[in-house]
């Protein structure tokens, strides 16, 4: 990523999970949507903010280890799809876990941590991940 | 609307093509298909091409502009179009170019698929691989394209509908294919340890769980049944294009054992050939990840859910061996996935194997063959059926 | 009007390294070393974890413990460090916006080597106080640097300790703060420059524990008290050794600095290390308790406070977020390679 105002206005969702509520039928998204997929033009103008639960548990998850240049410095990495508290699944890093210990169902919650950064120079990309439930 | 033929099919070599550009590739597969169509090239009113991300892979753009000015075609002015649907992109392509002549607006129609991956490093083609799930929101929070089909197979093992050795056995399906086709990037059978012990790409999945990076290309021509016989004696008919669609992240969507799309677009394609499932012999199914062949299976309704590993592990799904074959052309996995060509190239096996020309690897007496196109983690699929004449 | 702390929240990685095994890179006796220095361990930050995402996580866990605060109420928000990601951005903004604070807020990043977090939390006192804000949040964190094979490398650490200042609800009042300041270049990291220099031996009397005594003096004179009159102290702690020594030479006991004194198991996390003492006494801390705090930052400064636990801190929800105890137990620990890696010390291909 290199375009700073790309990353600035999704930081709601990437710092603190907001994504919306359609205000027709209650259904949670994230990320956010403007328009209910399930209401369609029923929900328009319905849509709210909601913020999402920061704490939940694995629904799946996999080790990487052919990794994507910004995580060179990580790999091996863990990454899953986690079920918020609130029903919500969200994909993302799994971070300070000892890799032979993660499991399906596995209490995790979201912290902030660097995801990426534009070279030495460039702006640092923050963002959710994951980590093992205190 | 017309019934649609195939009359004429073309593919480059599968693999590492270090001396070829993504043009010469091109223009190899269109020609070699209009050969076999018995045509001069001048009788092509309307060209489609499937291709991913020359934008990324090449830096070129407006490839439908490059294609028709070096396969000849732009000095008759033809309309020519570039399809884009991430890995389903040859299969959608396809999809436009039969309603293209089904609607009586053109009546022979070139439509090709082409990728040229290799100019590129291996990371950044990785990345290119990644944009194809939610640039924001998968690949942009550190989840590769392997790592979300990694958390398929791994939902996959967790809920008991196949084991790590089922899944592994798509890959030895195709791999089992691919030594009997001559235009495979891989021709060599491996054994089921070969997978399991395969380097960890994202666990569960290894290296050999991964169809490969290639370059090649590969095209089909079209014309209205009813004048088919008018250029050849060996043709097949399209039975039915169908593509359905889904959520653009997995994590999207409650149940990521199933592709909604591939449901919906088969449905729909049994209906409009007026056949079931059973009816298929031979399929070319999208296993750029093996757990994905799993998924395709019981999507397709060629089994049932919890069937379809047993049937990759037991070698029913080889050629000769059980109710439906395959991947007879070594799939993505062996016999190359250059993204945007491998949609054509399952059209064009299916021709070859309902036509008779298989070689070693026919399907004896193939009455129907399904092609399924996948992009992304099943945002995009297009299926496709065609029938033997 | 009183003023003090309305919560705190405190945060460590998870890594951690041994002095035995920096010092078999660098030919050194590790084991030795630590045990001058009464380091055990060290933590160390996760190659994705830096001062914003340390400083976010310990105001997180603040603002967990209060959830009748409304975060829109804190008007000003202040992270001290001398590893700020950005020579130019703030750190503080990130936090800001994290914790839902933004926009009526001022904000702003500070450095006084080891002693920006207590600076913070004077400047946030003053302005509560004056009562230009509601709520004040002062941020101590860091992941500072010791250069390779340098001794500062087995005590060099991450940490950080979160604190929300007002005058509503103190679960403990700050009955006074002082500091003693004068130029004095012991530590020093130019502008540009991947780690710091140091005096070496020049960083002891004539620094910390010149300042860190006159600091406390002034502090114990002004209260007309002794140290015997408090129940905890905590002193910045670069190493289990010298905070040790300066509380003897003042006349406090080693039970007075046990519960704050976390170096023997974190290593010294610089503008974390008093907030995170200090987190560490307020996990146990009863109503009535005095807490005697003095912090040291090279350049030099030190800041004195005197605290007394009110008996807000039984309505307090302190299990809202984990303790510094919870935090620090379960480590996982790994080795000199994987240590470079983490701090970004290999040079890799652009």
């Amino acid at each position: 990523m290199s375009s700073v105002a790309r990353a600035w206005r999704e930081f709601p969702g990437k710092y603190n999970l907001e994504g919306t509520k359609c205000g027709n039928c209650g259904m949670i998204f994230f990320p956010r949507r403007d328009f209910c997929p399930k209401c369609r033009r029923e929900g328009v103008g319905k849509m709210e903010k909601y913020k999402v639960q920061r704490e939940g548990e694995v629904f799946s998850f996999s080790v990487i280890h052919d990794a994507p240049a910004c995580n060179s410095f990580l790999r091996p990495y863990a990454v899953a799809i986690v079920r918020t508290l609130d029903g919500v699944l969200i994909g993302g890093q799994l971070a300070d876990v000892e890799l032979d210990s993660i499991s399906i169902g596995m209490p995790v919650r979201a912290v902030l941590r660097k995801l990426d950064e534009d070279g030495a120079a460039g702006i640092i990309h923050y963002g959710f991940k994951f980590v093992p439930k205190i | 609307m017309r019934e649609v033929a195939i009359i004429g099919v073309g593919a480059t070599k599968f693999g590492e093509l270090w001396d070829r550009s993504f043009r010469s590739i091109g223009i190899e597969a269109g020609t070699k298909a209009i050969e076999d169509a018995n045509l001069s090239g001048n009788e092509i009113d309307c060209l489609f091409i499937g291709n991913m991300s020359a934008g990324r892979f090449i830096n070129q753009q407006h490839i439908n502009a490059l294609i028709a000015d070096y396969s000849g075609m732009a000095t008759n002015n033809i309309p020519a179009t570039r399809v884009e649907a991430g890995g389903a992109s040859g299969g959608v392509a396809f999809g436009q170019a039969v309603m293209a002549v089904a609607s009586g607006v053109y009546d022979t129609v070139l439509v090709g698929g082409a990728e040229k991956m290799t100019d590129l490093d291996d990371t950044s083609i990785n990345t290119v691989m990644d944009a194809t799930a939610d640039a924001d929101w998968e690949a942009g929070m550190g989840l590769t394209l392997a790592s979300l089909y990694a958390m398929i197979a791994r939902r996959v093992i967790y809920e008991g509908t196949a084991t790590r050795e089922e899944i592994a056995s798509v890959a030895v399906n195709s791999h089992f294919h691919g030594a009997l086709n001559p235009g495979a990037q891989f021709r060599k059978e491996i054994p089921l340890e070969t997978v399991l012990r395969s380097g960890p790409v994202a666990e569960p999945l290894g290296m050999f769980d991964c169809a490969p990076i290639t370059d090649g290309a590969a095209a089909v021509v079209l014309c209205p049944l009813d004048e088919a016989r008018k250029h050849t004696d060996n043709y097949v008919k399209v039975s039915a294009v169908a593509q359905g669609s889904d959520t653009l992240a997995l994590s999207q969507r409650r149940d990521i054992t199933t592709f909604g799309a591939t449901v919906a677009a088969s449905k729909k394609a049994y209906k409009m050939a007026g056949i079931t499932a059973s009816d298929i012999s031979v399929a070319e199914i999208h296993d750029d990840f093996s757990v994905a062949g799993i998924l395709a299976l019981q999507d397709l309704g060629f089994y049932r859910k919890g069937e379809a590993g047993k049937a990759f592990l037991s070698g029913e799904t080889r050629v000769g061996a059980g109710k439906i074959a395959i991947n007879t052309s070594g799939g993505l996995k062996a016999r190359g996935y250059p993204i945007g060509a491998s949609g054509i190239a399952q059209i064009a096996e299916i021709t070859e194997q309902l036509r008779g020309r298989a070689d070693k690897r026919q399907v004896a007496g193939a009455k129907y063959g399904l092609a399924q196109s996948v992009g992304g983690t099943g945002s995009a699929v297009s299926v496709s059926i065609m029938e033997a004449i | 009007m009183d003023t003090g702390i309305v919560s705190y929240g405190a945060y460590v990685p998870r890594y951690r390294i041994r002095p035995e095994e920096i010092g078999r890179i660098w030919g050194a006796d590790g084991k030795g070393m630590g045990k001058g220095l009464m380091i055990n361990q060290k933590s160390v930050p996760g190659a994705d974890e830096d001062v914003i995402t340390i400083s976010t996580e310990a105001a997180r866990f603040m603002m967990a413990r209060v959830p009748d605060v409304n975060p829109r109420d804190i008007g000003a928000l202040y992270v001290g460090s001398e590893s700020h990601p950005y020579a130019v951005k703030p750190t503080s903004t990130v936090v800001a916006e994290a914790i839902e604070a933004t926009p009526a807020l001022t904000a702003a990043d500070m450095e006084f080597a080891c002693k920006a977090g207590t600076a913070g939390i004077q400047v946030c006192m003053g302005m509560v106080a004056s009562g230009m804000i509601k709520y004040g949040v002062a941020v101590g964190a860091d992941t500072s640097q010791g250069a390779p094979g340098d001794a500062l490398e087995y005590s060099a650490s991450a940490g950080g300790a979160a604190f929300l200042i007002g005058s509503d609800k103190i679960i403990a009042k700050i009955n006074k703060t002082m500091s003693f300041t004068t130029d004095t270049p012991d530590f020093w990291r130019r502008e540009g420059q991947p780690y710091p220099l140091h005096g070496g031996r020049f960083t002891g009397d004539p620094a910390y524990f010149k300042h860190i005594t006159s600091a406390a003096k002034m502090m114990l004179a002004e209260m007309g008290t002794v140290p015997g009159d408090y129940t905890h102290a905590i002193f910045h702690q670069p190493n289990g050794k010298f905070p040790t020594r300066v509380a003897g030479m003042l006349g406090f006991t080693p039970e007075q600095i046990e519960t704050g004194l976390l170096t023997p198991s974190i290593g010294n996390t610089y503008s974390g290390a008093v907030p995170l003492g200090l987190s560490a006494v307020l996990d146990t801390a009863k109503p009535g308790d005095r807490i005697f705090v003095t912090s040291y930052g090279s350049g030099a400064g030190s800041d004195a406070f005197d605290i007394t636990v009110t008996d807000e801190i039984l309505k307090f929800k302190r299990e809202n977020a984990p303790t510094v105890g919870k935090i620090i137990q379960d480590p996982i620990y790994i080795d000199y390679g994987l240590y470079t890696k983490f701090r970004k010390m290999i040079i890799m291909p652009e």
